[in-house]
Parts: structure tokens; sequence; C-alpha cells
């Protein structure tokens, strides 16, 4: 549907007409009118609507008064489509080189594009930022991220642990692109790495830790973190968490960029693959994925089960721990452990707020409940609405299936 | 633990700093290195710090069992690396074992990756432990995020910068400390200009980010202020047999890649 106002001559007419049985629907009362004596008077009873729940409701903020007449095509309050940015033939590139953590844009990211963008805007020339992502990944929103320009390397030599390979690809964009401003995430999941290989490579000094940067001067946080070290801003920079305000306000073209010589090594570190670690060793404010159980479990010892077959960290909800099917330190919440996983499922948790503010930084959540009312529910991406034992059975033997078939492809 | 005896292994330690109190001491990460190459071939481990013979710490680091530490003296304005690049490729141990990052001056955590740059040996960043050593080949494994571990191997000699994974270090007897030997190596001086132009001064509180509300109107903010966490694009699978249920998760979990 389009967005043009249009106007409904049927419903005017029906307004101007009194006798018009329909007329009371299409002519709400004017809420201004002229008084006899000529003074304005309002009219209480016109203002307003009646609400879904017969309850009448004024909005002030004319948003949504249905003018007589005047119908809309769509509801276009609520997708409102942000300018697109574009830069036409940059004078020069701003790369950041991107975490990606389960193949998605992590805030860190997000927070070094918007970095990129704030060393490009207001300078001279025109700057685009140039993104750069190794391996698969499935990040649809690059656009609102603030990737101008996104250079993707796939392909089998970026399978694995591969920082070698992926520095000698770096070192091309440098050649081939002669990027103003080289950007990374300071973190864990790769960012420092690259960022300190590729540093010593182009023999560049880095900016590390950098939390507050603009195109003169960087604040960087050193001496294990009990100072600011002020230093003028350097090529590289290695940015710390919170540097800057990610894009929001802006889509971008994301045009895709290539690389014209792929340089391909040989690794001299041999990647043997993750070791299993116990999912229970890890403690639970770290763990990746984790398996949580609340009030609606019955069956402890399927719970278990269910936990170690699919190799998650087990949790568990207040009551469970109170009751004393749990240790302690297994409680998350408010007053237990505030948890980071990617994937949280929620075994017969209500999600009561104490809950809720323990599992805020979960990416995916499921919920397994037999209430679809459920505040848990609400915040899921995939609810089964079900008991948790029959569903808890099903999984144990589907994760049993998906190992032995593993290890028959591996045979 | 990997028999290495007969190799030659270098921990570089650097002078620490109590997170609090701002002291000198030994830096829990160089200590884990230590650490390490003790395990790995015992007092044979060389320990070398470039800078000041003078500095109390180190005898932290040489009373965990040290008979010798090695100090390549440097003054306080000079690059570190530099000396101990040279120092390296000069002796050309089999395995040079770093922290991560140091805990005073700069902390860019950058020295690992010069020497290894400057040596062009491999660099295994973030270990915690060396399991074997065959062949000249080493087998070990690296600290991931969350926890984990992944095996690597590499070839000799490599760097390798210890993680806070790695086994925590023994403790630090304070009469071996005092005797242990701390051989001052008097050597070529090379100023850090780049470092003279920083300014440094105690951390500032960085500020929090608040969520930013951009509301146009007041009832938009008054939403945005009371609404509770809607259920967003949440998917709810109901009055399904519970195999088919099940299966959503399972795909679930998969597309996630948590399932190993
Ligand atoms: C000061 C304070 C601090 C607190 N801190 C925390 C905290 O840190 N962490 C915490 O978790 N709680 C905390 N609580 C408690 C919190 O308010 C809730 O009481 C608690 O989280 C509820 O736990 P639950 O969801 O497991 O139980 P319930 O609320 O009883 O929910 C059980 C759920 O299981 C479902 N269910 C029942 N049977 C089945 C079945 N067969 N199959 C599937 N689903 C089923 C039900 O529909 C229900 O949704 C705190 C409370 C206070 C007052």
């Amino acid at each position: 549907m389009s967005d043009i106002i249009r106007r409904d001559p049927r419903a005017e007419w029906i307004a101007r007409n009194r006798l018009h049985p329909l007329h009371a629907e299409m002519a709400a009362p004017a809420a201004e009118t002229r008084g006899p004596s000529g003074l304005i008077r309002k009219n209480p009873h016109a203002v307003g609507f009646i609400g879904p729940n017969g309850i009448k409701r004024i909005d002030r903020s004319g948003g949504s008064g249905a003018a007589v007449g005047i119908r809309r095509g769509a509801r276009s309050a609520q997708q409102v489509e942000l300018p697109l940015h574009t830069v036409e033939n940059p004078d020069y590139y701003v790369v950041a080189v991107l975490d990606m953590v389960g193949g998605r844009l992590t805030s860190h990211d997000k927070d070094v594009l918007g970095q990129a963008h704030k060393l490009i805007r207001g300078g001279d020339g025109s700057g685009a930022v140039l993104a750069v992502v190794f391996g698969e990944h499935k990040e649809e929103a690059f656009d609102k991220a603030g990737v101008d320009r996104l250079l993707h390397l796939t392909g089998s030599e970026f399978d694995g642990y591969c920082p070698e390979q992926k520095v000698a690809c770096l070192a091309e964009v440098e050649k081939q692109y002669q990027p103003r401003y080289w950007l990374f995430p300071d973190s864990i999941n790769g960012g420092n790495e690259l960022g300190c290989r590729l540093a010593a490579r182009l023999g560049e000094r880095p900016a590390t830790q950098a939390w507050q940067v603009d195109r003169d001067t960087s604040v960087c946080r050193g001496g294990g973190g009990l100072s600011d070290i002020t230093r003028d801003t350097p090529r590289l920079l290695l940015l710390a968490e919170e540097c800057a305000d990610p894009i929001d306000e802006t889509r971008h073209q994301v045009l895709a960029l290539e690389l014209d010589r792929k340089p391909r090594i040989i690794n001299r570190l041999q990647d043997c693959g993750q070791v299993a670690v116990d999912p229970n060793s890890v403690s639970l404010a770290e763990a990746e994925f984790i398996l949580s159980a609340g009030n609606g479990i019955h069956d402890w010892d399927q719970f278990h089960q269910a936990a170690e077959a699919l190799g998650a960290t087990e949790g568990a909800s207040r009551v469970a721990v109170d009751d004393g099917f749990m240790p302690r330190f297994r409680q998350v919440g408010a007053t237990g452990t505030w948890v980071t996983a990617r994937v949280y499922v929620a075994v017969g948790i209500s999600g009561a707020v104490q809950h809720m503010q323990g599992i805020g930084q979960c990416d995916k959540v499921v919920a397994i409940n037999t209430d679809a009312g459920c505040d848990m529910v609400k915040r899921a991406d995939l609810s089964i609405i079900g008991d948790s034992q029959k569903v808890l059975a099903q999984l144990i033997e589907l994760a049993r299936d998906y190992r032995e078939g593993g290890a028959e492809n591996a045979a | 633990m990997a028999n290495a005896e007969h190799l030659k292994i270098v921990a570089l330690v650097s002078v620490g700093q109590h997170p609090k109190s701002g002291r000198a001491r030994r830096a829990e990460q160089d200590a884990r290195a230590v650490e390490l190459g003790l395990n790995l071939c015992g007092e044979k481990v060389q320990v070398l710090h470039a800078g000041d013979v003078a500095e109390e710490s180190l005898r932290s680091y040489a009373g965990m069992g040290l008979k010798q530490l090695r100090v390549l003296q440097q003054a306080a304005g000079a690059d570190a690396s530099v000396a101990l690049g040279d120092y390296l490729s000069e002796h050309l141990p089999d395995i040079v074992l770093t922290g991560v990052r140091a805990e005073s001056g700069e902390s860019s955590g950058m020295t690992p990756y010069l020497l290894a740059e400057k040596l062009g040996w491999p660099l295994v960043t973030r270990i915690a432990d060396i399991a074997r050593i065959e062949n000249g080949e080493a087998e070990i494994l690296q600290a991931l995020p969350r926890g984990q571990r992944r095996a690597i191997r590499v070839r000799l000699p490599f760097v390798a910068s210890v993680d806070n994974a790695a086994a925590a270090p023994r403790q630090s007897a304070y009469g071996p400390g005092r005797r242990a030997e701390l051989e001052n190596l008097p050597w070529v001086e090379t100023a850090d200009e780049v470092r003279a132009a920083f300014e440094e001064a105690p951390a500032r509180k960085r500020p929090k980010r608040l969520k930013m509300v951009k509301a146009k109107t007041a009832a938009e903010r008054f939403k945005a202020a009371t609404a509770k966490s809607q259920g967003g694009g949440g998917r709810v699978i109901k009055d399904q047999p519970p195999h088919e249920q099940a299966q959503a998760i399972f795909d679930l979990l998969l597309e996630e890649g948590v399932l190993r």
C-alpha cells in the first residue's frame, strides 16, 4: 500500500449530511467550535477515541487522530525508512576488521563501525567505511550498522583458526586500498590478535584499548587499566568497547568490493580443532550455551542427562536452587549469576524479573513451558508450549542420534 | 607434561603492578610464563628482563626457584622490545614465553608480536598449556573465550604468549629470591621516541553508556520507559507433537553452532 494520503469524498459527504444513518460514525464532532457569541468553545466529549478495550483514550501527540475523510494507505509511522548515506568514488577508506562472533555483528563491532564514521565525519574529502569480514556470516543488517563497502573473504582457507592467512589478506588490502585508518575491536574474539599481528607486519605502532578517539588525539587505557595515555592518533587502532556510539540514524550502501590478489600461504600454526571441555567446568558467567531449569522440571535425572547429551552448561532459577535440586552457584538472575550465553534454553521457568535481569545479555532465548502467556515466552526467540519432560526426552534422543551419526561420518 | 629438558626456553618477565594499590609486583601472566617454563625444563629455564636490575619485584620471580635471572640493562625511556629482539636473535632459543599484556607502561601487548615478526617465528597467542613436545613439534592448548580450548601444533622454534588460563604460578619464597643471582648485562639502548610524546595520567572513570531513547513525542517516551520487553519476532510452537517441537529447538542449536 502506498503512503499517499487520500481524501475520501464519500466520508466527507456523509459527515456533512446529518440525516445519513452513518453520520455519527463519520462526523466526530469537532473538538473546537466557535460558539454563537463568537468565542472558541472546546467540546470535551469530542477529543480522543475509544480504545480497543472500550476505554476512552486521549492521544495528545496527534499521531492517531483519525481525521474524517482522510485514509492512510499504510501504517507509515512504524517503518520509517532511514535515509541512505551514499559515498560515490571515495577519496579514502577507513577499514574496520570485524569479529563477527557466531557470524553476526557484535555490539563491539558496531561501536567500531560508529568510530569509523566518527573519524570520517567533518573531515576533508569523502571517506568510506570498508568492513572486512572473513568466512561465512549470517548478518543481514550491515546497512544499518554503517558499512559503506564490504570486503567479504570466503573460502576454505578461512575455516578454523588461521590468523596468518588473514593477516596476509589484510596486508594485501593495505597494498590495494591504502586505508587512512585501520580499526579493530580490541577483543578476545580475534580482533586484538589480528590487529597486533597486522601492526607488527606493517611496522605501525597501534593504539590499544583506545576509548576516546578523534582525528588528532586518542586516549588509551594503559598500565593494566590504571592509567590513561593521551597520544596522537596513529593509523592503526585497537578500540575498546563503547568507544563510540553505533550508527542508528542512517542506512549505508554495503557495496561489495573485491581483493585483486588473494594470497594463499602455508599456515605454520596447525589448527587441531577445539578440545572437548567439560561444560560444567566452565563458569556460568562465561558459558556459551546454558540449559536452565526451573520449577517446571519434575524429573531431575532427565534434566542432567539432557544437559550432558547437548553439551550444555547447567543453570537454574532461584526456586530450583531453594528447593535443593541445584547448587547455589548455578542460580541465574539478580541474586545469582548474570550470564552472557549465546543460547539460553529455559525449561519450566516463568520469567520473573529477577531472573530476566540475569539473562539480559543472552542472544537467543528458547523457552519450554506449559504456559503460553508467561514472561519467558514473551522474551524468547523460540517458544515451545508443552510439557518439559516430553520435549527433553525427544531432545536427548535427537542429540544422541546426532552424535552417533557424526561419529559414523567421521569414521 | 611435556619432556623438554634439552630445550632452550626463555621466559620474558616484566615488572607488574597491583591492580588496586598500584604497587610493583611480579606480573600475573609473566609469572605464569615462568611457571610453564619451570614445568617444561626445570631450573634450566632462562628468565630474562629488560630494564633495571635494582628493581625489587624481580626478586619475586627469582623466588619461584630460579638460580639466576638475566637482566638486559635499559634506562627507563628505552624500547625494551628492541633489546629483547636483539638478544633473542643472538641466542636463538627454542621457545620464547611471554605474558599477553604488561601490567604497567603502555600495556599494548605488542612485545610477543614484535619479537615473532623480528625473529620470523610463528606466534601462538594466549596459550594455556604446552601438552607435548615431540620431534621438534609442540602441541599447544590455546585458551579461547568462554573457557574453551583449542589444540594447535607448531614447529619449534616459536614465540608464545601465556594467558591467565595457564597454571597458576607457584608461590615465591623470599629467602631464595634474595639469594638468587641477578646477572646484569649492559645492552644497547634504543630510545622509544613515540612513547616520549605520550601523556600519562591516572585512569579516568569511563562514563557508562546510557540507553538513549530517541523518541519525538511524550507518548513515545512514556512507552519506551514503561513498556515490558515484547516478544519481538519470537516463534511460538504450540499443539504439535513433542518430537517436532524438539526438532525445532535442535535446528536452532545447530544453526547457532553450539552443539559440538
Ligand atoms: C529479592 C529477590 C531476588 C530474587 N533473585 C532471583 C534470582 O536471582 N534468580 C531467580 O531465578 N529468581 C530470583 N528470585 C525469584 C523470582 O522472583 C521467581 O520466584 C523465580 O525466578 C521463579 O522461578 P521459576 O520460574 O523456576 O518458578 P515458577 O515461577 O514457579 O515457574 C515455573 C514455570 O514452569 C512452568 N511449568 C510447570 N510445569 C511444567 C512442565 N511440566 N513443563 C514445562 N513447564 C512447566 C510453569 O508454567 C511456570 O511458568 C528472586 C526473588 C526475590 C524476591
